[in-house]
């Protein structure tokens, strides 16, 4: 492994190697540790400013990434779409140099455009961090399921992982995609072919319209959010149908073998994508990612915010 | 190379033949009687063996505390416990390297209340280390005292911080590096070099 980072930003998980990726995860040990001491905070970050940048709206990963930033003593400051100068027509490059000249050291920025995080990361001196970008990549997310994996079942190669659902416009996905196939896992995409084109097989993963014959033969299933507000009706004709095709129901829940890992990025839809009782059992790690994700995002700004630039 | 601080400096990379430049200091042996009688100091100076924390700084330190948790067994007949203390979130160099070496896990046994937790690290320079280290230990809890175990102090401090336990004081010029090299740890026999510029 190698042992040493040299990042400023963290953009995506394609053009990560295998040792960047396992040195964050191991990075991670430590600052998941960090969640049981008695002060919960250490001073890692300590003078440095971030800040949240979300153009697109977030819960989860902004107080996650918000969360984490207190943990390592960094000051915040938090700015959403809804306030910032973009609605007075600020292009996002201006906005950015304007962050920039009030000295923030750390810009993590959500986009409803792929490429977004990339353009400022190329422009600025501020390590860029990509909260999800259109639906390119979520990096973070993609490493808090590795995280969760790797904790629960000890490793990630040969591990076969299912991941199901709105997969076409899901960065979930492809972040998922990037690392898993990168660390050795083998993967199999589920759902309606609207969502789950033949394209996906160049990333050398499989692909199958049929949940039923997978499920027996799955280490992990993934399942992603149906995602309401990017959909237009015609990928699929109800939610009801997709439920009674694609959903994790308590029935289907079954063919499951025993050890294998349920997970969910959230926000959950309950009954949707997942059957409430499934969603709370006992193979559901649900909201181990949610804890996995804030040590995982103080890796990641210990690491890119903690370089020289 | 950004840090100052021989800790973290892994040297300059060093094949089979021994740079001209690199002077022994400690062999194997030098090393296992420091140790020995270190371990005797800790027992002569702490009444309550069962309160004391042998809690060492990757990665050497680690090795070190183990070593002389092995002595005071072997001499007393009794445990003592052993924790690994990271430094590296508690630096106060953060920003100013351009790379990071990877951080590992803190592991102390808790509570730490009443308990005495004896930092332990290869070289005592700086100090910095060691501040580092105690700032991470009180967010473990408030233990009843810390103490500091060194198997080398070679001078030069930045901070009002002193060693309670010696290997073997050495002086140094700044330029200088120690280097020490553990055999577990390393891969090479056990030694302390001094190397020059």
């Amino acid at each position: 492994m190698s042992t040493r980072w040299t990042r400023k930003d963290l953009l995506g998980l394609r053009e990560l190697s295998v040792d960047e990726i396992n040195f964050i995860l191991e990075t991670t040990d430590a600052f998941k540790q960090v969640g049981t001491r008695e002060i919960k905070k250490v001073p890692a970050l300590r003078g440095k400013t971030l800040i949240n940048f979300f153009v697109e709206p977030s819960t989860r990963t902004h107080t996650s990434f918000e969360l984490a930033a207190h943990r390592l003593s960094a000051d915040i400051i938090n700015i959403a779409a809804s306030s910032s100068s973009l609605t007075k027509g600020e292009t996002l490059k201006d906005t950015a140099r304007n962050l920039e000249a009030l000295h923030a050291d750390i810009l993590v920025l959500r986009h409803s455009s792929a490429g977004a995080p990339q353009f400022l990361a190329q422009r600025l001196k501020s390590s860029v961090i990509n909260a999800g970008d259109g639906a390119h990549e979520h990096p973070t997310q993609g490493l808090l399921d590795l995280y969760t994996i790797r904790e629960k079942r000890g490793r990630i190669e040969n591990l076969h992982v299912v991941i199901v659902g709105d997969i076409l416009f899901s960065r979930v996905a492809r972040s998922n995609i990037f690392a898993l196939t990168k660390l050795g896992a083998r993967v199999t995409l589920v759902g309606p072919s609207t969502l789950v084109p033949r394209e996906f097989e160049k990333l050398g993963v499989a692909i199958s319209h049929r949940i039923d014959t997978v499920l027996p033969e799955a280490d992990v299933v993934n399942l992603l959010r149906i995602q309401h507000e990017r959909q237009r009706k015609e990928y699929f004709p109800s939610t009801g149908e997709y439920t009674a095709l694609f959903g994790l129901t308590k029935k289907r829940a079954k063919l499951l073998k025993p050890d294998c890992l349920i997970m969910h990025p959230g926000p959950i839809n309950r009954g949707v994508e997942i059957d409430s009782d499934v969603a709370d059992g006992l193979q559901s790690v649900i909201l181990d990612q949610v804890t996995n994700g804030l040590a995982i995002r103080m890796a990641v700004l210990y690491l890119c915010g903690g370089i020289a630039t | 190379m950004l840090m100052n601080d021989t800790k973290h400096n892994t040297g300059p990379a060093r094949t089979n033949a021994t740079p001209p430049a690199s002077v022994p200091v400690m062999d194997a042996d030098a090393i296992r009687r420091a140790l020995q009688r270190i371990a005797h100091e800790i027992v002569e100076r702490n009444s309550e063996l069962k309160a004391i924390v042998l809690a060492g700084i990757p990665s050497r330190g680690v090795e070190i505390a183990r070593r002389i948790a092995e002595f005071v067994r072997a001499g007393e007949k009794m445990d003592v416990e052993t924790g690994v203390i990271d430094v590296a979130m508690h630096r106060d160099d953060v920003g100013t390297r351009a790379e990071l070496p990877v951080v590992r896990e803190s592991k102390l046994p808790l509570p730490l209340e009443q308990r005495t937790v004896i930092i332990v690290d290869d070289v005592l320079f700086t100090g910095r280390t060691v501040r580092a280290a105690m700032d991470a230990i009180s967010s473990f809890g408030r233990p009843a005292r810390i103490q500091l175990a060194v198997l080398v102090d070679r001078g030069h401090r930045e901070l009002p911080i002193r060693a309670d336990y010696v290997g073997k004081n050495l002086p140094t010029a700044t330029r200088e590096q120690i280097q020490v090299r553990l055999a577990n740890v390393d891969n090479e026999p056990d030694a302390v070099w001094l190397l020059k510029e």
